[in-house]
């Protein structure tokens, strides 16, 4: 464990974290890993602690993730989904952030199709806030249970090849996940059809290829991205099945990479559009051990997070 | 008896005689009669003391948005014209985009009616080229012209049809409108909010390219050239837009254009810092470091006509909401001239004359208004400014009744010392 003191309120991206920050979190999670192990899974960490889900945006996987995370430590929450929420489109931030404080909130969890909102919220708020998504821009939570996945099998990230491959303009879990692994020494590419690339690639602060092929040549780590199907219409590509013949990761195209190579994916998949079946549920996919050390990364986060929120860090 | 005003002891900048030293300035019943040196008072006449002042023609903002009728809780003629006072402007001329659009010569009489009444400043009405800005049927530019329109546009939004453009070059010659154009191709605009380039890689955010406004006057500009019609075009935006009105210009076209303060000022990487602040949201966005430079090599050159602030206000509880969701657009009436003065006559970028050129000359060409000059016989209209004074931009001290400024706090030397419309002194409340 690093001796970093945590003293951070909010998490609204990694961009603002620094690396001894990140590692922190990842120590912070190995230790709530053997939570989900345990016939009673529970601990009394954050009892008494409110915990608003905020999610402007429909969420399964990451709003699931969260809410267990909060129910593991014990602390009071709520979720105000897009549809059941007052709290609606064309509220102003700041008549948005005096709802949420008059609630009187410990942490505030806030999933928004819009960037940065959650860093507008922040300001505006009293309640630390974890940004679980702001539109393309950033999801630190998924970068940073991608990174202790990797660390897990691998032993470390540092000096790793890692692709990316998909939906790069449109993907908040690139952006992080570039900063997050960069930041941690991993040599990262990313890769997709030129219609999906952002202006400036190299501006996130990777490598940027045009093939999977090229992308993936020696990779320790290949993350495989969702394709959001509505793109189709808007000329991103011109077909699953195009899709699939020229980024579509099956186990041919695997050979390529490092012989212990792990495919990842945030979820949820398209098979057989970005991912065959024999590599998604072959011997190189760590994907549902993302989804188990998502919950313990978020335990951590909140925990910390809280801990700062009241001078204290005892777990 | 005539009313006479004399304006003495302060220097003289008026580009349109290629004039700048020491000089004062008679104006009878509204109209300049006498510029030169050691002028004796006539009998009666009220004085100006303008030494260590900066004496010009009365600048012109050639694009605002005024909000009346419909948005009043935005802005009035009343306190949009009295925000073109405090920011040394005599003359605004205003989009049609208001509710009801002006597309009917009711609505251009009603704006010049409430300009009269509040006596600020000159307000030129600006027709739409549209009926209700949808871009099938032209409005009537004769009658509009009759009522007092000056120019005809479907700002904040383009002329999307090129069948109608065409139409409108082409009956705008009847009447010397100039067509005045907001150069966007909405099909390549999308649901973009900032410029599309390193910055919106990062932020993720959806990207407005270049070539949104680059495709527009590209299309423009060759039905200038096939019409022989009078083309403006609206805030400026980028390098290639740039170079293509260079060279229509170079080909014979009658072209010209205009861009705003904060696209020679600010670029992509300030709406990055900002955080996504929606003061930094607006049409054409700001766009890249190259593209702002080259904007300003465009007027120091000439191949940029004119500055206009495309003053368009919001309700501060509008820009309360996040980038994305919150409107387009700035405010511009009392901050253009001192940043102008600061940012580019100060460090020498253009020459003090260049200035009002931009300010005030080419507007009242481009327009076929009374004024730019103070040559006998012009309008009684005149800007004085301090070039010494220090402001701190203050959007609470406003006049305008919106607040959205991306310049809050910029320290700037240089500020209008006051206006004088039609030989009479404005003094603000």
């Amino acid at each position: 464990m690093s001796d970093l003191v945590w003293q951070r309120g909010d998490l609204l991206g990694v961009a603002e974290l620094s690396t001894a920050e990140i590692i922190h979190i990842l120590d912070t999670a190995e230790s709530f890993v053997e939570v989900a192990a345990r016939p009673i899974k529970k601990v009394p960490t954050l009892r008494g602690k409110t915990v608003i889900n905020l999610f402007f945006e429909p969420s399964t996987r990451t709003s699931s993730s969260f809410e267990i995370a909060e129910k593991r430590l014990s602390a009071d929450n709520i979720n105000f989904g897009a549809s059941s929420s007052s709290l609606s489109k064309g509220e102003t931030l700041l008549d948005t952030a005096r709802n949420l404080e008059a609630m009187a909130p410990d942490l505030v969890v806030i999933r928004h199709a819009h960037p940065r909102v959650p860093h507008a919220l922040a300001a505006r708020l009293a309640a630390g806030v974890i940004n679980a998504g702001d539109g393309a821009h950033e999801h630190p939570t998924q970068a940073l249970l991608d990174a202790f996945t990797i660390r897990r099998h691998k032993g470390r990230v540092d000096g790793l090849k890692v692709a990316i491959v998909g939906d790069v303009a449109h993907s908040r879990v690139v952006r992080s996940n570039v900063l997050c692994l960069t930041r941690l020494g991993a040599n990262v590419t990313v890769a997709g059809p030129r219609t999906m690339m952002p202006e400036e690639p190299e501006a996130l602060g990777a490598t940027v290829a045009y093939s999977l092929d090229e992308a993936t040549r020696g990779a320790d780590v290949i993350m495989m991205l969702r394709v959001q199907l509505e793109r189709q219409a808007r000329a991103s590509f011109p077909s699953e099945r195009e899709y699939f013949d020229f980024f579509g990761l099956t186990a041919e195209r695997l050979k390529g990479a490092s012989d212990d190579v792990i495919i990842m994916h945030p979820g949820p998949m398209n098979r057989g559009i970005e991912i065959a079946s024999e590599v998604a549920d072959g011997p190189w996919s760590v994907i549902l051990e993302q989804v188990a050390n998502g919950v313990a990364v978020r335990m951590a986060v909140l925990y910390l997070l809280a801990g700062a929120r009241s001078g204290e860090e005892t777990l | 008896m005539t009313a006479a005003l004399v304006i003495r002891g302060g220097r003289v900048v008026d580009p349109s005689q290629e004039l700048d030293g020491p000089a004062d300035l008679l104006i009878e019943d509204g109209a300049v009669t006498a510029c030169g040196p050691g002028l004796r008072t006539p009998e009666g006449a009220e004085e100006v003391d303008a030494s260590g002042q900066v004496v010009t023609p009365g600048l012109i903002d050639m694009h605002v948005h005024l909000r009346e009728p419909g948005q009043e809780y935005k802005e009035t003629i009343e306190s949009g014209t009295l925000a073109a006072a405090a920011g040394g402007f005599v003359a605004v001329a205003c989009m049609p985009n208001t509710e009801p659009v002006n597309d009917d010569p009711s609505v251009t009489e009603f704006i010049l009616r409430q300009a009269e009444r509040a006596g600020w400043a000159r307000v030129y009405p600006i027709s739409a080229v549209s009926r209700g800005l949808e871009g099938r049927e032209l409005t009537e530019f004769g009658a509009q012209r009759r009522a007092g329109a000056v120019a005809v546009s479907d700002d904040g939004r383009p002329v999307w049809n090129a069948a109608l453009m065409r139409q409108a070059l082409r009956y705008a010659r009847h009447f010397d409108l100039p067509v005045i154009q907001h150069a966007e191709e909405l099909q390549l605009s999308g649901d973009g909010v900032m410029h599309e380039g390193a910055f919106s890689t990062r932020l993720g955010v959806e990207g407005i390219p270049g070539a949104a406004d680059d495709v527009m006057v590209g299309r423009d500009l060759m039905l200038a050239a096939d019409t022989g019609g009078r083309y403006h075009l609206a805030h400026m935006s980028t390098v290639r837009s740039l170079a293509l009105v260079r060279s229509a210009k170079a080909d014979g076209c009658r072209v010209t254009a205009e861009v705003s303060a904060h696209h020679l000022l600010l670029c992509d990487e300030d709406v990055f810092d900002s955080g996504l602040d929606p003061d930094f949201k607006m049409h054409p966005p700001l766009r890249s470091a190259s593209d702002r430079d080259a904007l300003v090599s465009g007027i120091a050159d000439g191949s940029i006509d004119a500055i206009a602030s495309d003053h368009a206000p919001h309700h501060p509880d509008e820009k309360e909401l996040d980038f994305v969701a919150a409107p387009n657009g700035v405010v511009g009436l009392e901050t253009t001239l001192s940043l102008c003065l600061d940012r580019l006559v100060g460090p020498g970028v253009i020459e003090l004359a260049r200035l009002v050129e931009l300010l005030s000359v080419a507007p009242a060409r481009i327009l076929g208004i009374p004024g730019g000059s103070l040559a006998p016989g012009s309008p009684g209209d005149v800007t004085l400014i301090d070039l010494d004074r220090e402001v701190a931009v203050d959007p609470a001290a406003f006049h305008s009744k919106s607040r959205n400024t991306p310049f809050a706090g910029w320290k700037l030397r240089g500020a209008p010392a006051g206006t004088i419309v039609g030989g009479r002194v404005i003094e603000l409340p």
